[in-house]
């Protein structure tokens, strides 16, 4: 990153956490106007710091790294492809998974969000499922929080030298479960119980959507590696490049 | 079948079955979404609670969407997607094809090069 546009990262961060801090949060995908403007705005402003991280890095990608366009238009189409299937899960109702582990494995959390926030848009617009308003709190939830964990899992089994394609699966699963643990607390927030306080209607919240999201965890985390399978026998190149590029980045950093 | 192909083909018929599954069991049940079931437990702990803002799309056409356009709309998601992975990935599997081919025959090149030069070598060496 150059020096502007670090400036613009840590601006951004700065108004996140003043944010953070100053109004208290009285607040999956959240319908549309289901949060109240003041939390629609706090988890719009902290996605900002990732967002824009993010898109300096795809644009640097794009640039200097013409190879890994490939691989991204496929992370960000798995994601088109994954998050638009609704699938009937134990308890009878329906749900959908978020497809954001294979690029959050591939090129890292900042990354995805820019991939995220262009179908929650798409989502948003045109399917009335999200919604404008709540889009910073979906993008937290899908875009953000998410894939971080899923690249912190993928990490840290990689660390402790599981078999990748465990690793993927864990990572992918675990971080399809976390977006709707997210979103639970998100709309706990914004809906406080009576009695209990934001805490026991995070636990109703979860009470919803954790039966019906565990098996499409599980599927998500079959599906990534499936396509990881696929891009490891077609894609070797690619994938070489952009281990490359990322130890060579990180080098930098330090 | 290559390990990878049974891999494959393991993953997506267990991914298959966890679909199918659940609607054969649970005969009459609604699978109606859960991001709507996330909607009315708001409303159960809020009580009335009215949403603020209505899709922009609902706004322009004056109503809800109906579901054959929905599905439509939902349908081109998918196929966005779809298209692009089929389109890259077919693209892999060509150059993939392309590549092994060639580089087979270079690497024999490449043998019958070295094989060469070891025996100008050996000559001079006995020469």
């Amino acid at each position: 990153m150059n020096r502007k546009e670090r400036k613009l990262v840590i601006t951004t961060t700065i108004l996140a956490v003043a944010w953070g801090i100053a109004p208290r949060v009285n607040a999956m995908h959240i319908m549309e106007g289901y949060l109240p403007a003041g939390a629609c705005v706090a988890w719009g402003v902290l996605c900002l710091p990732v967002v824009t991280a993010g898109f300096f890095t795809v644009r640097r990608r794009i640039r200097d790294e013409r190879k890994s366009i490939t691989l991204l238009a496929m992370a960000g189409a798995f994601i088109f492809v994954i998050s638009s299937l609704k699938i009937p899960s134990v308890t009878g109702s329906c749900s959908h998974m978020t497809g954001t582990g294979l690029g959050a494995i591939l090129f890292g959390p900042s990354v995805v969000s820019i991939l995220g926030i262009i179908v929650l848009i798409f989502q948003a617009v045109l399917l009335a499922h999200g919604g404008l308003t709540s889009l910073g709190a979906n993008a937290f939830s899908m875009a953000i929080a998410g894939p971080a964990l899923t690249w912190l899992v993928y990490t840290v089994c990689t660390k402790c030298r599981l078999r990748k394609r465990v690793s993927v699966f864990l990572a992918a699963a675990l971080g399809d479960l976390f977006t709707y643990c997210v979103t639970s607390v998100q709309l706990a927030l914004a809906f406080p119980d009576a009695e209990g306080g934001a805490a026991l209607s995070a636990v109703k919240f979860l009470g919803v959507f954790a039966p019906t999201q565990l098996p499409l965890a599980v599927i998500e985390g079959m599906l990534t590696v499936l396509i990881v399978i696929g891009l490891e026998v077609y894609a070797q190149p690619e994938l070489r490049a952009l281990e490359g590029k990322c130890t060579g980045e990180k080098g930098e950093a330090k | 079948m290559s390990r990878n192909k049974k891999t494959a083909a393991a993953l997506l018929m267990v991914t298959i079955l966890m679909i199918v599954i659940p609607v054969v069991a649970l005969k009459g049940a609604a699978f109606g979404g859960s991001d709507d079931a996330g909607s009315v437990m708001a409303k159960e702990i809020a009580g009335v609670y009215e949403p603020w803002f209505t899709p922009v799309l609902e706004t322009v056409i004056g109503g809800e969407v109906p579901g054959e356009l929905e599905s439509l709309l939902f349908c081109i998601q998918t196929g966005i997607g779809v298209g692009v992975i089929a389109f890259c990935m077919g693209r892999m599997v060509e150059r993939k094809k392309w590549t092994d081919e060639r580089g087979g025959r270079a690497s024999i090149m490449n043998k019958e090069l070295t094989d060469d030069r070891c025996r100008d070598h050996n000559f001079s060496h006995t020469g």
